[in-house]
């Protein structure tokens, strides 16, 4: 399955002038004091893709990341969701604008189950005076919609949702904050290092349920340090470097090593390829 | 290719189950770790039945009404003083100032209405109000000042202790002398053979308050969300200074209510005692399954926890134990409480 979604991704990316991009940053500029963090970076993310940012430490790449997720202001530059300008203030305008993000130290909290943690921050309260009078939360609702999020997600043999989160293990709690993200993200999702922490097993997992997530409709940005696990789910890779966007590779276009040299500064950057 | 592409999404699209788990055989301790953590209200529930079992051998009176509705009486005011610490608790903070607010409140309402005439029910809104404006000072240097909350209360315990000196000038308020309204907590009813406080039905509307705040509105599980990983609640979205103020203050509140059934239940107002309620109050909440690391606990432990603190003493005494060794027993369980609650915290799947 993976090479002919591989085809689908570039297929995609051939046709993507024609396209507007769910996500796009124009000129990014990011300073703290004298450190250039972000030095007129763009980025386009376009629909039904995974688009992998790689580069060496300092290249940039959280701060770009934490521009698009609202976690931090850009200097200059501007925002496109959508077509339609956006400034994010916080973390919150993002997700209200769809935006999700998955954070690299998992953001769920381990005594609550794989429900609550779900629905952590906009909990649904019961319909009628219950809800209004009494704010008594609806939690039959909740634990029936967490579980067909994590079933549609393929994480079926999670079969107790009331589960408290701290008794699984790492790639069933990366499972949980990527259902969540995936669940009440509407345009885009953010994911920062998802398989850092996990064996390759679990990493192999976690890549699926993006590809998962992807098909269903929704665009996936990963950054990742682990350029075997960005070539294996990624349909264009964005190449980090200085600040700036050196350039924008497939898979197919360059292996691996080609990548690393292009990241690393050992070649030139090669004109964007999608 | 745009067929080939189609193919792919449609076949990519049906959700494959990706067999996240392995389970492995366990040994029986391990499952009892696992029920314990499952629910950590059967460990305090054991102990407390085993206690009054074991004290209505040694003594036929213990089990009689007369006496049980004493364990009842004399329960109340920590059990109220150990719900409010018990939110403090489940933030992963500690409120060493309970017993400060509590007695300082209590003055307040008696001396407002003995030395300023103020009828009953001003005396008592205006002590609640205190009571809360104390809970809602130690919420501010908590989120605002962002200092440790053991650090903050143990100031605020001395601050209040001495306002509470020069407001009270060290005197007792005989409850003679106050409005019906502020002893009203102490008047007894009987159910049966019973005889009940009025006190104790506001101690027990009050657990039952909070088991359903805490457990079925969106403000328990961002309590719980805040205590548990505080920065994992505010990447999700949660306003954790918030909560957290808001905890400060609730607490505050329950410990001036708590004032009230202290009027009550001595029925006078004094500025000397109070100082055993800050321990008492914790050890409570710790022999009730809440884990002082925040995040885990229930309230209805609490109200196990404060029974059995009360079953002790009451047995012990009845046992004709000497009371020096009361606090000998009580010590000891608080440490295995807390063994105990390090062990449930090591369950792994």
């Amino acid at each position: 399955m993976t090479p002919s979604a591989h085809a689908a991704g570039a297929a995609g990316a051939a046709s993507a002038p024609a396209r507007t991009p769910v996500l796009e940053a124009r000129g990014l500029v990011k300073r703290y004091g004298r450190v250039t963090a972000i030095a007129g970076c763009d980025l386009e993310l376009y629909p039904g893709e995974i688009l992998a940012i790689i580069g060496d430490n300092g290249a940039g790449k959280t701060s770009l990341v934490k521009a698009l997720c609202g976690a931090l202001i850009p200097d200059e530059g501007e925002i496109y969701l959508d077509g339609e300008r956006v400034q994010f203030r916080s973390p919150m305008d993002a997700r209200r604008a769809g935006i999700e993000t998955v954070y690299q130290n998992l953001a769920v909290a381990p005594a609550l189950d794989i429900a609550d943690n779900l629905f952590l921050g906009r909990e649904e309260r019961k319909p009628g005076v219950l809800g209004s009078v009494f704010r008594m939360l609806d939690r039959k609702h909740m634990r029936s919609e967490a579980k067909r999020h994590m079933t549609e997600l393929g994480i079926t043999t999670l079969q107790n949702i009331r589960q408290a989160v701290e008794s699984l293990s790492g790639g069933q709690r990366q499972g949980v904050a990527v259902a969540r993200a995936a669940a009440f993200g509407s345009k885009v999702l953010i994911l920062d290092e998802p398989t850092a922490a996990l064996g390759v097993k679990e990493g192999n997992r976690v890549l699926q349920l993006l590809r998962d997530v992807r098909d269903r409709g929704l665009p996936v940005i990963l950054i990742s340090h682990n350029i075997p696990h960005v070539y294996e789910v990624a349909d264009r890779i964005h190449i980090q470097r200085l600040g700036r966007r050196a350039t924008v590779i497939t898979p197919q276009s360059h292996t691996m090593s080609e990548a690393v040299a292009i990241m690393t500064g050992a070649v030139e950057p090669p004109p964007p390829v999608a | 290719m745009a067929d080939d592409a189609k193919g792919s999404v449609a076949t990519a699209a049906e959700p494959q189950p990706l067999g996240f788990e392995e389970r492995r055989a366990e040994t029986p301790l391990q499952r009892l770790q696992h029920v314990l953590h499952a629910h950590p209200i059967l460990g305090p529930l054991a102990v407390l039945l085993l206690a009054i079992i074991a004290f209505s051998l040694v003594n036929g009176r213990f089990l009689t009404a007369a006496n049980l509705g004493l364990v009842m009486q004399q329960v109340t005011v920590i059990a109220v003083l150990a719900l409010g610490q018990t939110l403090v608790i489940l933030t992963a903070g500690i409120d060493l100032s309970v017993g400060a607010i509590a007695v300082f409140s209590s003055i307040i309402m008696a001396n407002l209405a003995t030395d300023l005439g103020m009828s009953g029910a001003a005396s008592l809104v205006v002590g609640l109000v205190c009571g809360t404006a104390m809970g809602a000072f130690n919420g501010f240097l908590v989120t605002r000042v962002a200092l440790p909350p053991f650090i903050v209360t143990l100031g605020t315990l001395s601050i209040f202790f001495s306002l509470n000196a020069v407001v009270s000038r060290s005197e007792t308020v005989r409850g003679t002398d106050m409005p019906p309204l502020l002893t009203w907590t102490g008047t007894t009813f009987p159910i049966g053979d019973f005889r009940i406080t009025y006190g104790s039905v506001i101690m027990l509307l009050l657990f039952a308050f909070f088991y359903y705040a805490l457990g079925y509105t969106a403000w328990g599980r961002h309590v719980y969300a805040t205590g548990d990983d505080i920065e994992a609640a505010r990447l999700a979205g949660i306003r954790t200074g918030r909560v957290l103020f808001s905890v400060y203050v609730v607490a505050g509140l329950i410990y001036a209510i708590g004032a009230w059934i202290l009027i009550g239940r001595l029925a006078s107002a004094s500025p000397n005692v109070g100082i055993e309620y800050n321990l008492n109050s914790i050890t409570a909440v710790v022999l009730g399954g809440t884990s002082l690391f925040g995040g885990r606990g229930l309230v209805l432990g609490t109200l196990v926890g404060a029974l059995i603190v009360g079953v002790f003493q009451n047995g012990l005494q009845l046992a004709g134990v000497d009371v020096v060794w009361q606090g000998f027993a009580i010590g000891l369980l608080v440490l295995v409480a807390v063994s105990l609650d390090q062990w449930i915290r090591k369950v792994r799947a």
